[in-house]
């Protein structure tokens, strides 16, 4: 008998969905491409130099996905192995754009906040905050404006970090769903989303110290 | 724990990573600085608002194709 699974409803509404695939049910399958193809076009472009190219990723994965079913055992969920596909086409056709992101290696270093916010050695809180962060105002956080600081700081961030930060906290990925996606340590994810997630936080604090 | 400290293990505290004694002086610091408690909450904040980023989708074209390609497909098998 097989190992129960954490995720047993997941994989309940996998079956379903692979199911449904099956039998040729083409609004389960527009539900698919029209729910997941954002998520895989962000991850796609961070693998190819442009737009239109991780499109077409993006279009391969779907007739991979199609042609692969077949083969689909349940052993991850439905969404983690349509990405694993993702992944390999894009890296693949990064390749050939002579523009692959080379995961594997080592996360960024260094501090995540700027170390002229803290005190230094000598003074008389060494390592404690200059100043506090100033606080956020929470009629600010609802304007449109922030979301469009979040957003433009999400795509300014490197290629690594995006990835990691929007699979994620957009997408909703577990952190070792994105490790073995994108075949990291689930440490080396979680710097790369620390930092991702921090340079976002410094984009929107700027933009809220201006505002005032 | 100093702040500096503090803010780079805020991740590790939300996804549950820290080790226990870790933890520990995480939430004991966090306990009694106002400044560090304002910093998760806006890496908290920060979080969420990413998670309200509108979704993006592939061109009409590219859906109307992959449609397409679904028909073949149920027609091929």
């Amino acid at each position: 008998m097989p190992a129960m699974r954490a995720d047993s409803d997941g994989g309940d509404r996998d079956r379903e969905l692979v199911a449904a695939l099956r039998a040729g049910d083409e609004q389960a399958f527009a539900a698919l491409v029209d729910g997941w193809s954002g998520s895989m076009l962000r991850t796609a472009r961070a693998h190819v130099p442009s737009d239109g190219i991780a499109e077409e990723v993006v279009q391969d994965t779907w007739i991979a996905v199609l042609q692969g079913l077949g083969g689909f055992r349940g052993e991850s969920r439905l969404r983690t192995w349509v990405f694993g596909i993702l992944v390999n086409q894009a890296k693949s056709k990064g390749a050939r754009e002579r523009r692959t992101v080379p995961f594997t290696s080592l996360a960024d270093d260094g501090p995540t906040v700027d170390p002229e916010r803290f005190q230094r050695a000598g003074e008389a809180h060494p390592g404690g905050w200059r100043s506090f962060p100033v606080e956020w105002p929470e009629e600010s956080m609802l304007a449109t404006e922030v979301r469009r600081v979040v957003a433009a700081a999400l795509d300014a961030l490197p290629a690594r970090q995006r990835l990691v930060v929007t699979l994620r906290d957009i997408d909703g990925f577990t952190g070792r769903e994105v490790s073995e996606l994108l075949a990291i340590s689930t440490g080396n994810q979680r710097v790369l989303l620390h930092r991702g997630r921090a340079v976002v936080r410094a984009h929107l604090e700027r933009y809220l110290e201006e505002a005032q | 724990m100093t702040c500096q400290q503090f803010v780079e293990l805020v991740t590790a505290y939300l996804e549950g990573q820290l080790a226990l004694e870790d933890r520990a002086a995480f939430e004991e610091h966090l306990a009694q600085c106002p400044g560090c408690d304002r910093y998760l909450a806006q890496f908290r904040t920060t979080i969420d608002l990413l998670g309200e980023l509108p979704e993006e989708s592939i061109s009409v074209e590219a859906r109307a194709e992959l449609l397409a390609a679904f028909a073949d497909w149920k027609r091929s098998v």
